[in-house]
């Protein structure tokens, strides 16, 4: 089956979100074949050919319904599988895995309740949310100041992060591998360049890299330094980002 | 109908200096007018300004995206770009255009009235979009620059904290002011069609334009209120101290966008129906057939405006706090009545007599257009795939691909009911021009930006660093907004060109609708006699007395 442009992802609910596209895109391609096909006809067949008067016909009670019937039912089809993949998507399965996703102007802090992980990065330091492959993720998303958009393309996923409220969703990634993410909700000067990663890893990595983190003191210590410029971890910049003001 | 021709019924007394005695002339009637049609003329002239200005910003957003990395504007004044093209765009040129302009001047006459309803406020509404529209324009001579938290302004971005200077304020008191046009227009629109009909004009023989503007106003009515009350909130929040939208404050921020949307969703049929009812007119006319399904048509007309009232949570599916069902299935519901109408325009050329005026091209282009608009938006109706593709180019195409159709039905408006307004036709070559460049470069346009969405394109992004090889997909998109461009050069040139040149005669599409039965331009008051009006078409009626409509279930050979 043709992917219409998306791809399967790399989580267990991107590729449902992935199927409910290519039956949606199915559905619009043959009915937007449709509509163009009569279109074309009724303006190659019936173009003025002289001063005539045609037929004035208004109504044709029958078809009328019909085109109004068969869309309910489509519409019907549609909602239907909506409603699978929603569930599934928005299911909230018990986990011991969570993590705590924080966005600010303009960048994200990872914490990781139960250790001393915690990561924070700003702009083009692109900081790294590291998870577990095979194992159900909990995320708690807020924001610190004003909306953001949690975004990783490779999930086919999207949540704004609100202030005041605290969004929570699960991700099961099906592949390791490092993906990319960036805020998508408008968020001020620089909303352009709020990137961060997601790098998922086996579930021995996941342990050693969090075990590598410092005492609680430490970590603690660190966490009023929202600047970036604390002690924890911040990756190193990745991206050639020169030219950007 | 077994009637026959009969001469009109409604007797014009004397109407020797019937224009003349009207007072002054020029400027001071400019400034004084109360003819709904002088009206509707300042509107368009203005809104048609205001498309241009929006488009000028547009060419400057497709500009700085010509590189990863693009240095033509700052950051800062990159975010005051998008922000007033979409305000421009949305707030400015799409409804003000619609229904201040167009309907302004069509609706009286279609109806057979002398003016609208209330005059006065009829002028009010202009002066205070006018008044608006510089306002929020002010913004760009601010220190702090004009407003830059993106046309929907959501809470906490567009407080006094985050968005200070007085180029915010302006675009809140800019967007008041041409709200209370609106609603004043609304309120004009609703009494003149409830009350002055000619006689014989009965609600189901009223125009499909008449029709869609009748339940457009009723729209403005019940969403715009509410617009006003959020921004009066806004205002409070940035200025007086109230915590309506600040969590700090025990306020919550997503109550904005659920009164945003509340009016934003019914804003976009707002803005869609009326464009909906030019094309109507132009399919039925250039096919030189009733429109199809006439009564279906208004009551998908009514379905939808009914159904958009309930729909505004589906801009909020990515907040995570409104994932009811029931705005999907309402959404999704919304394509019925609109399928119903692309059969019903379908169906109305068919077996007719199609003319390639450039009126009719240019609903032909919305058509099309919309399609893929409408199609497109049936995706994001699903939560899904609307947490997959929000606030990416994705969602930017296919708002495009919806706004630029209604920028093709308004130019079809212009190329079919200028000569009614001004007595001269355009020059039918230019218009045929304007449309190729218009169409191929929509497409050219939005196109890309849907796979660029699929890629991971989010909005509103200044530079894109890390993603180098979106700009061949950017560039294509942009050489689609060049050709948009030059086919609005086209079209002034075309104004241009054509300027009193091509005298129109009273009726020169063999149009159907009562308009067409008076001069061109219409008089004062816009009729000398009426036709009898015994079908939503009595100008046809009158011409082509033995081609009436065919009632219901003959329209098989």
């Amino acid at each position: 089956m043709p992917s219409f442009g998306a791809r399967a992802g790399d989580t267990t609910s991107s590729r449902s979100v992935f199927h409910l596209w290519q039956g949606f895109s199915i559905g619009a391609f043959i009915i937007g074949a449709i509509v163009l096909a009569l279109l074309a006809w009724a303006l190659v067949r019936y173009r003025r050919k002289g001063d005539a008067i045609p037929v004035q016909s208004q109504y044709h009670i029958p078809l009328e319904l019909t085109y109004t019937i068969l869309p309910i039912l489509i519409v019907f089809g549609l909602f239907a599988a909506t409603l699978v993949v929603e569930n599934k998507e928005v299911a909230n399965p018990a986990t011991n895995v969570t993590i705590n996703v924080n966005a600010f102007q303009w960048g994200w802090k990872f914490s990781y309740p139960g250790s001393n992980a915690v990561v924070v990065g700003q702009t083009t330091q692109d900081p790294v949310m590291v998870m577990p492959v095979d194992t159900n993720v909990h995320i708690n998303l807020t924001s610190t100041d004003v909306v953001h958009g949690f975004y990783v393309k490779a999930f086919n996923f999207s949540r704004y992060a609100l202030p005041g409220i605290v969004n929570q969703f699960t991700f099961r990634a099906v592949n390791t591998g490092t993906f990319f993410g960036q805020c998508t909700q408008l968020c001020g000067l620089y909303h352009s360049l709020m990137f961060f990663k997601v790098k998922v890893v086996s579930a021995s990595d996941y342990a050693t890299w969090l075990a590598s983190f410092p005492s609680a003191s430490a970590a603690s210590a660190a966490l009023n330094a929202q600047s970036g410029q604390s002690a924890t971890y911040v990756p190193t910049k990745v991206t050639n980002s020169s030219g950007v003001k | 109908m077994t009637d026959v021709l009969e001469r009109p019924h409604v007797e014009e007394p004397e109407h020797h200096g019937h224009d003349a005695h009207h007072g002054p002339s020029g400027l001071l009637k400019w400034l004084t007018t109360t003819d709904h049609k002088i009206i509707g003329l300042s509107y368009t002239v203005t809104s048609v300004l205001m498309l241009v200005i929006g488009g000028a910003f547009a060419e400057l957003i497709r500009a700085q995206l010509a590189s990863p990395n693009g240095t033509l504007v700052s950051f800062a004044q990159y975010n005051e770009l998008f922000t007033m093209h979409g305000s421009v765009m949305i707030y400015l040129f799409a409804g003000p255009f619609a229904f201040g302009g167009l309907a302004n001047i069509i609706v009286p006459i279609q109806i057979g009235a002398p003016d609208m309803a209330f005059p006065r406020l009829n002028a009010l509404s202009y002066w205070l979009y006018l008044t608006g529209s510089i306002t929020m324009l002010l913004g760009f001579f601010t220190a702090g620059g004009a407003a830059n938290f993106g046309w929907v302004a959501y809470a906490p971005l567009s407080n006094s904290i985050n968005t200070p200077g007085a180029g915010a304020d302006l675009w809140i008191g800019g967007l008041l002011l041409t709200g209370f046009s609106a609603i004043f227009t609304g309120v004009n629109l609703v009494a003149t069609i409830f009350y002055l009909r000619a006689p014989g004009m009965t609600m189901f023989r009223m125009p499909i334009f008449t029709w869609n503007m009748l339940v457009t106003a009723i729209l403005i009515l019940l969403a715009f209120p509410v617009l006003t009350a959020g921004l009066i909130m806004l205002y409070a929040d940035r200025h007086f101290g109230t915590h309506i939208f600040s969590v700090a404050g025990g306020g919550v921020p997503v109550l904005w966008q659920h009164i945003f949307w509340f009016w934003g969703h019914p804003e976009v049929y707002i803005l869609a129906l009326p464009f909906f009812g030019m094309a109507t007119e132009i399919f039925a006319v250039f096919s030189r057939k009733p429109v199809f399904g006439y009564k279906g048509m208004v009551f998908a007309t009514i379905s939808i405006a009914a159904l958009s009232l309930g729909v505004w949570a589906h801009h909020m599916f990515t907040t995570g706090v409104v994932l009811l069902p029931f705005f999907s299935i309402m959404s999704l519901l919304i394509a019925v009545p609109t399928g119903i109408k692309i059969f019903n325009w379908i169906g109305t050329m068919w077996r007719g007599q199609v003319w390639f005026s450039s009126a009719m091209l240019m609903a032909i282009g919305f058509l099309v257009t919309f399609l893929i608009g409408g199609l497109t938006g049936i995706y994001l109706a699903s939560p899904p795939l609307d947490f997959f593709t929000h606030d990416t180019y994705f969602v930017v195409a296919h708002f495009h691909s919806v706004v630029m159709a209604l920028v093709f039905a308004g130019m079809g408006g212009l190329y079919y009911w200028g000569p009614k307004v001004t007595g001269y036709l355009l020059n039918e070559r230019l218009g045929k021009i304007q449309f190729w460049f218009l169409f191929i470069g929509t497409q050219v346009f939005t196109l890309p930006m849907y796979l660029l969405g699929l890629r991971g394109m989010p909005r509103r992004m200044a530079v894109y660093p890390h993603d180098p090889q979106w700009k061949f997909l950017n560039d294509i998109a942009s050489l689609g907004a060049v050709l948009i461009g030059i086919s609005t050069i086209i079209f002034v040139v075309n104004l241009v060109v054509s300027w009193k040149k091509y005298p129109a005669g009273d009726n020169p599409w063999d149009a159907q609708t009562l308009e067409w039965f008076t001069t061109s331009p219409p008089p004062h008051h816009n009729f000398y006699r009426l036709p009898v009006i015994r079908s939503e078409r009595p100008t046809w009626d009158h011409n082509h007395p033995e081609h009436h409509a065919l009632a219901h279930g003959k329209a098989d050979r």
